[in-house]
C-alpha cells in the first residue's frame, strides 16, 4: 500500500543522495514501516485453542473442598463465558511482537521529536536489574527486614535528589510527573488547612507555557487556577502576577525553563510576589536535564519542586508508563507529605507512617519503584561530574540543533531574540503554513516517512502557532541532530516544491490516512471496545 | 569538571573533539555562555553531594545487584499476603512481550508511527471490555485507590450530587486515596464520602444501613466484589438496584481476575467499574506493578463525556485497514488543562500491553480454570488453618482467594506470628488489627493458582510449629 519516501529512485540515485546529504548535514533513512495488516486479536484464533494452562487444583484439594462453584453465592457466578480471544502461544506471541515492530520505539528511532518528554536513552542494565525476582517478586507490604536493599536504593536515591534540587525530604510516592504534581497542590492545600487559612487561600497561579498539570491537578485539589499568559518576550507577565496575587493566594504552580526553553531570569522576584502574598511556589521540573548541578529550586526561593524519574534519570517511557514523581518539599511543608517516607537509623531503613500531618496517601502502597531503581543506578554511573556533563551536552545540543533549524525555510522562533534556549525550543511553521499551506501537523505526518518519530507540538492551547518543539538531550550524536534537522529541511523543500505530497503523508507507515474521522467525537461513532465496535459499525454495515 | 576528558557511553556528544566542533559552529568558547542565561545569584557554586561515579557498567552491576541482594523475594519465601497486591503467575509469554525494546522504550508517538501501541492498547480495552461485560473501557492509571476516588467524582459531575457511599470493608488505603482526591470538607468542592456498615457475620454490605444512609443527595454507591477482605459481595445486585432506585449510580470496584467465575459488573447493572489490572500478569513490583482502570456504559455519552481519563476508538483506513486514535480528547486536561476533566499523565501504559496479552493467553477457558483454582485452594487452606488450636476463619464462607483468619483464640498477636513466619520463610497475611479492631487478631491471608497443595500445607505447618 505505501510508497517509499523516495519513490522510484535507482540504487544509483539513491547513493548520489545520500551522499549529498551527508554533505549537507544528515543522511535520511530510506525507511519503510512494518506493514503486517495485522487483524484485532478479538478476530484471530479458533474457539478450543489454548494460550496457557493454569494449574488446576490437586485431587486432595478437590476432594476436601468439593466444586469451587458451590462457593459461590446465588446470582454471583458468571453466567455466560467472556467472549475473549482463544488462540494458542504461538500464535498470539506472534501477533503482539508484530504490534511492537509497528511501533517506533525511541531504542529504534530518534525521540529528539518529543520536546518536554526528555526521550533519553534507558540503559538495559537497568532492566535486567528491575526484571529479577529481587526487584520484580517483593510484595510491597513484606517485612521491611526482608527489603533492606530495596529501601537503601530509595532512601539514597532521595539523598540525590534533594541535593540535585536543594530541597530538605522527599517521597517517591507518586506514580508520575503529574501525579508528583498533585501531590503538590494537596501538601499546599495540608499547609494552609493547618494554618486555618482555608478556603480562604483558594487561587493557584500557574503559566500558560507550563505543563496542563499545573494547571489540571490544583483544579482537583480544590483550588480556583489564574493562568498567566507571556510577556512580549514570551517570559510569564510579572506585572500580571502582581495583579493576581492577594489574600486568596495559596501559591503558584509554574515551570521555569518553560516550555519555550527560555530561562526566566527574575524567577526569583516571582517568587518573592507570591510569598510577600503569603503563598508558597512550586516549580515543574518534569524536564530538569538542562539544569541539573547547574541550577537548584531552593535557590531560587521555591519551597517544593518534582523531578519525572522517566525523563530526567533514565527510567523508560514505556508506552506512557509505568512512571515514577519525585516530589520534593522544604522543611516546611515535610510533615504534609504522603506516607509512608523511607527513612534510616543507624544502618536500618524503615517505612515511616507516623506523621500526624500526612496528606495521607496519593497512591496505594510504596510507589513505582522500578524506576527509583533506574534513578539510582544511572546517577550512581554518572556521578555530579558526569550529571554536569549531562546539562551541558543536552544545553550544547539543543543550541546546535537550533542553530540548523533556524536556517529552513518557514521555521521561527518566537519571543526572547537574541536570548539563547536551554534544553528545548518551541518553534513555529507558521511562516510555512502560510507561504505553502502545509501546517505543523502535515510535518508531522511526513517526517516519520524518514523513520524518525513524529514530533510533539505544544500542549493545548497553541499559544504559539503551528507549533513543534524538539528536545535534543544529550543521548544524541551530532549526526542524530544533523539527521532530525535535514528531515524537516527536506519537508520544508517539499512543502515548497509539492505541498500535496507533503499533506497526504504518511506514505511509507503501517497504515493509510485514516478515516471516519467524526468518530472521534460522535457518540453513535466511537466504539471503545470492539463489542462497541461491533454493535455501533460492523452490524450496521 | 574531571581533570580526564569525561566520555561516557550513553553521551556520544562527550567526546571533546565533537563538543568543541559544536561549539565551533556556534561560535560559542565554552557552554557557559548559553548558562550566562541564568543570572549569577541563581547559579548552584558548589559540587553536589554525589558519591563518586561507578563508571564501568560491571563494577555498576556489581554494586546494583548487592544491594538487591538484600531483599528477599517471594520466589524465595512464600509469600500469601495479598491485600490489593496479588502474586499470580505471570506467563513468560507476558514478560517477552512487555520486554520488547519497541515498546519499553516507546512514548507519546503519533497513531501512524506508533500504531502497534494504539492497537495493543485498544485490545486491551476490548478484552477488558469483555471480561466487565461493559462497552467502554478507559486508558488505565495509577491504581485501583486513584479510580475509585476518581469514578467518585466523575459520579459526582454526572448526577450533580456530593454525597458518595463506600462499604466500611473497603481496604483503607484505597479509601486514602480516594479522600485525597474528594478534598477536605473545607474545600467548597469536596465531594462527602460515607461509609456503610457491614454485617459482621459475612463482611457483605448492610442493606439497612445502606437504605439509612441512601437519599436523593447521594451520588454513587460503591461496592467491592470480592472485597477488600476476600468475601464475594452476595448483595452485589441488590445493592445496585437500591442505588439506581434513588437517582444514584452504582460503582463496582473489582479484581478482574475473579471475573471467569465472578458475575462482571455489566451483567448485575454497573454504571461504572474499577479496579487493578495487577493481577493480569503484572509482577508486583513491591506495588508498582498496580494499574488501575475505569470503565462504564456507553449507552449514554454522559459516561465518556465525564470519564477523566483518555479514550481510544477503532477507526480504519482509506485501504481498508484498522486504525485507532484517541477520542474527545478536548475534555482531558490536555485539552483543557483546569477546564478539564481532573487529570491525566503518564501513568501504566506498558502494564495495559501486559494486560492484554494476559487476557490473550488466558481465554474464557483459562480464566474459568483459574478462578476456580483459586477459589478451591483459597478454600482448602482456610480448611486447614481452621484446623489449627485457637484458629478461626471470620467472615463469609464464600470468598475468591482471600480470606481473614483471626489468631485472638492462639494469645499469640498476628505482628508476632508473622515475624515468626520469617524464620519459616513464609510471608504471613497482612495484619488488620489496626485497620478492622473488631476483626481481633486477625490477618488476610491470600492463596491463588500460584500456590500449590504442597505450599498451603507448608503454611500450615510453619503457623502449626509458630503457635505452638
Amino acid at each position: 500500500m505505501s510508497a517509499s519516501a523516495h519513490g522510484s529512485e535507482t540504487p544509483k540515485d539513491k547513493v548520489g543522495r545520500l551522499a549529498r546529504l551527508r554533505r549537507e548535514g544528515g543522511a535520511l533513512h530510506d525507511y519503510r514501516a512494518p506493514h503486517w495488516d495485522e487483524p484485532l486479536i478479538m478476530e484471530m484464533g479458533t474457539p478450543g485453542e489454548r494460550g496457557v494452562l493454569v494449574p488446576l487444583a490437586e485431587p486432595d484439594v478437590t476432594a476436601a473442598i468439593g466444586a469451587a462453584a458451590d462457593y459461590i453465592p446465588a446470582g454471583m457466578a458468571r453466567a455466560a463465558a467472556p467472549d475473549l480471544p482463544e488462540i494458542s502461544q504461538h500464535q498470539a506471541l506472534r501477533h503482539y511482537l508484530r504490534l511492537s515492530q509497528m511501533t517506533l520505539g525511541m531504542d529504534l528511532g530518534s525521540d529528539i521529536s518529543e520536546g518536554t518528554c526528555t526521550m533519553k536513552y534507558s540503559p538495559k542494565l537497568h532492566e535486567e536489574l528491575i526484571r529479577g525476582h529481587k526487584a520484580a517478586d517483593l510484595h510491597p507490604l513484606q517485612d521491611e527486614s526482608t527489603m533492606q536493599g530495596l529501601l537503601e536504593i530509595v532512601y539514597d536515591c532521595g539523598q540525590y535528589l534533594k541535593a540535585i534540587s536543594g530541597m530538605d525530604a522527599i517521597t517517591l510516592q507518586p506514580g508520575g510527573g503529574s501525579h508528583a504534581v498533585y501531590t503538590n497542590a494537596c501538601v499546599m492545600r495540608a499547609y494552609f488547612a493547618a494554618r486555618g487559612e482555608l478556603p480562604r487561600r483558594n487561587e493557584m497561579i500557574t503559566t500558560i507555557f507550563s505543563h496542563p498539570c499545573d494547571a489540571a491537578t490544583p483544579m482537583v485539589a480544590g483550588f480556583n487556577v489564574i493562568t498567566v499568559m507571556p510577556d512580549e518576550n514570551g517570559y510569564p507577565d510579572l506585572e500580571a502576577v502582581k495583579a493576581a496575587v492577594s489574600e486568596k493566594t495559596a501559591g503558584c504552580m509554574i515551570t521555569n525553563p518553560e516550555d519555550t526553553g527560555i530561562y526566566n531570569p527574575r524567577i526569583d522576584e516571582y517568587v518573592k510576589v507570591i510569598h510577600d502574598a503569603g503563598g508558597l511556589c512550586f516549580t515543574d521540573q518534569a524536564n530538569a536535564n538542562g539544569i541539573l548541578g547547574v541550577a537548584r529550586a531552593r535557590d531560587a526561593g521555591f519551597d517544593a519542586c518534582h523531578f519525572n524519574l522517566h525523563k530526567t534519570f533514565s527510567s523508560p517511557h514505556g508506552c506512557e508508563g509505568p512512571a515514577t514523581g519525585a516530589y520534593l518539599v522544604s522543611d516546611t511543608l515535610a510533615p504534609y507529605l504522603p506516607v509512608p517516607l523511607v527513612t534510616k537509623v543507624g544502618e536500618n531503613y524503615h517505612l515511616d507512617y507516623d506523621r500526624p500531618q500526612s496528606i495521607g496517601r496519593v497512591r496505594g502502597f510504596l510507589g513505582n519503584w522500578m524506576g527509583v531503581i533506574r534513578a539510582y543506578a544511572w546517577i550512581r554511573n554518572l556521578g555530579a561530574d558526569g550529571l554536569r556533563e549531562v546539562a551541558e551536552i543536552s544545553v550544547l545540543n539543543n543550541n546546535y540543533l537550533d542553530n540548523l533549524l533556524m536556517a529552513i525555510r518557514g521555521v521561527s522562533r518566537p519571543y526572547a531574540e537574541g536570548h539563547r534556549r536551554l534544553d528545548q525550543v518551541r518553534y513555529s511553521l507558521e511562516t510555512l503554513k502560510q507561504e505553502t499551506g502545509v501546517g505543523t501537523e502535515d510535518v508531522r505526518g511526513r517526517m516519520i516517512d524518514f523513520g524518525i518519530q513524529s514530533f510533539w507540538m505544544s500542549h493545548h492551547p497553541w499559544v504559539v502557532p503551528e507549533p513543534f518543539t524538539p528536545e535534543p538531550c544529550e543521548t544524541y550524536s551530532k549526526a542524530d541532530l544533523d539527521e532530525w534537522a535535514a528531515v524537516i529541511r527536506k519537508v520544508s523543500d517539499e512543502a515548497y516544491a509539492d505541498a500535496a505530497s507533503v499533506k497526504s503523508a504518511p506514505h511509507a507507515s503501517s497504515i493509510a490516512k485514516m478515516k471516519r474521522l467524526e468518530a472521534l467525537e460522535q457518540p453513535d461513532q466511537w466504539a471503545f471496545t470492539w463489542r462497541a465496535y461491533k454493535r455501533k459499525i460492523k452490524e450496521k454495515r | 569538571m574531571a581533570e580526564r576528558p569525561f566520555i561516557h557511553p550513553y553521551i556520544p556528544n562527550s567526546v571533546p573533539a565533537t563538543k568543541q566542533a559544536m561549539l565551533d559552529e556556534l561560535g560559542l568558547k565554552s557552554v557557559e555562555e548559553i548558562y550566562a542565561e541564568i543570572p549569577e545569584r541563581l547559579r548552584f557554586k558548589g559540587r553536589l553531594e554525589i558519591p563518586a561515579p561507578i563508571l564501568a557498567e560491571r563494577d555498576l552491576e556489581r554494586h546494583m545487584v548487592g544491594l538487591l541482594g538484600k531483599n528477599t523475594s517471594c520466589e524465595e519465601f512464600l509469600n500469601f499476603c495479598g491485600a490489593g497486591c496479588w502474586q499470580h503467575y505471570v506467563p513468560a509469554i507476558v514478560d517477552e512481550v512487555i520486554n520488547r525494546a519497541e515498546f519499553v522504550s516507546a512514548y507519546c508517538g503519533g497513531e501512524y508511527s506508533d500504531l502497534g501501541k494504539y492497537q495493543a492498547r485498544f485490545e486491551f480495552n476490548s478484552q477488558l471490555g469483555e471480561l466487565l461485560d461493559l462497552d467502554a473501557v478507559a486508558n488505565p492509571i495509577y491504581d485501583w485507590g486513584d479510580v475509585a476516588g476518581r469514578s467518585f467524582r466523575m459520579a459526582s459531575r454526572i448526577t450533580g450530587r456530593k454525597r458518595v457511599l463506600y462499604p466500611r470493608t473497603m481496604s483503607p488505603m484505597r479509601l486514602a486515596e480516594a479522600k485525597t482526591l474528594c478534598q477536605p470538607e473545607v474545600m467548597p468542592t469536596h465531594v462527602r464520602l460515607e461509609a456503610v456498615d457491614y454485617d459482621p457475620a459475612t463482611g457483605c454490605m448492610d442493606l439497612v444501613d445502606l437504605d439509612r444512609k441512601l437519599g436523593d443527595d447521594v451520588a454513587a454507591v460503591y461496592l467491592e466484589n470480592p472485597g477488600y477482605l476476600g468475601f464475594i459481595e452476595a448483595g452485589a445486585a441488590e445493592i445496585v438496584r437500591r442505588a439506581h432506585a434513588r437517582g444514584a449510580l452504582a460503582i463496582v470496584g473489582v479484581d478482574p481476575i475473579a471475573l471467569g467465575v465472578l458475575v462482571p459488573p455489566g451483567s448485575i447493572g454497573a454504571d461504572i467499574a474499577c479496579g487493578d489490572i495487577q493481577a493480569l500478569g503484572m509482577h508486583m513490583h513491591a506495588g508498582g506493578g498496580c494499574s488501575g482502570f475505569i470503565a462504564f456504559r456507553d449507552d449514554d455519552p454522559v459516561y465518556a463525556q465525564e470519564c477523566p481519563l483518555e479514550l481510544y476508538t477503532l477507526l480504519e483506513t482509506e485501504a481498508g485497514e484498522y486504525a485507532v486514535a484517541e477520542a474527545i480528547a478536548e475534555r482531558t486536561s490536555y485539552g483543557a488543562r483546569d477546564q478539564g476533566k481532573d487529570w491525566v499523565g503518564t501513568a501504566s501504559g506498558l502494564w495495559t500491553i501486559a494486560a492484554a496479552v494476559y487476557m490473550t493467553v488466558m481465554g474464557p477457558q483459562g480464566f474459568k480454570e483459574l478462578g476456580e483454582t483459586c477459589i478451591a485452594r483459597a478454600h482448602f487452606a482456610a480448611k486447614r488453618l481452621a484446623e489449627l488450636d485457637g484458629v478461626r476463619i471470620r467472615l463469609s464462607p464464600a470468598f475468591f482467594k482471600e480470606f481473614v483468619v483471626d489468631f485472638a483464640g492462639t494469645g499469640t498477636p498476628v505482628a508476632e506470628i508473622n515475624t515468626k513466619l520469617l524464620e519459616k520463610g513464609v510471608f504471613g497475611g497482612k495484619d488488620l488489627s489496626a485497620e478492622f479492631p473488631e476483626l481481633g487478631q486477625s490477618a488476610l491471608y491470600c492463596v491463588t493458582e500460584y500456590h500449590s497443595q504442597a505450599d498451603i500445607d507448608y503454611l500450615a505447618f510453619a503457623l502449626k510449629e509458630v503457635l505452638a
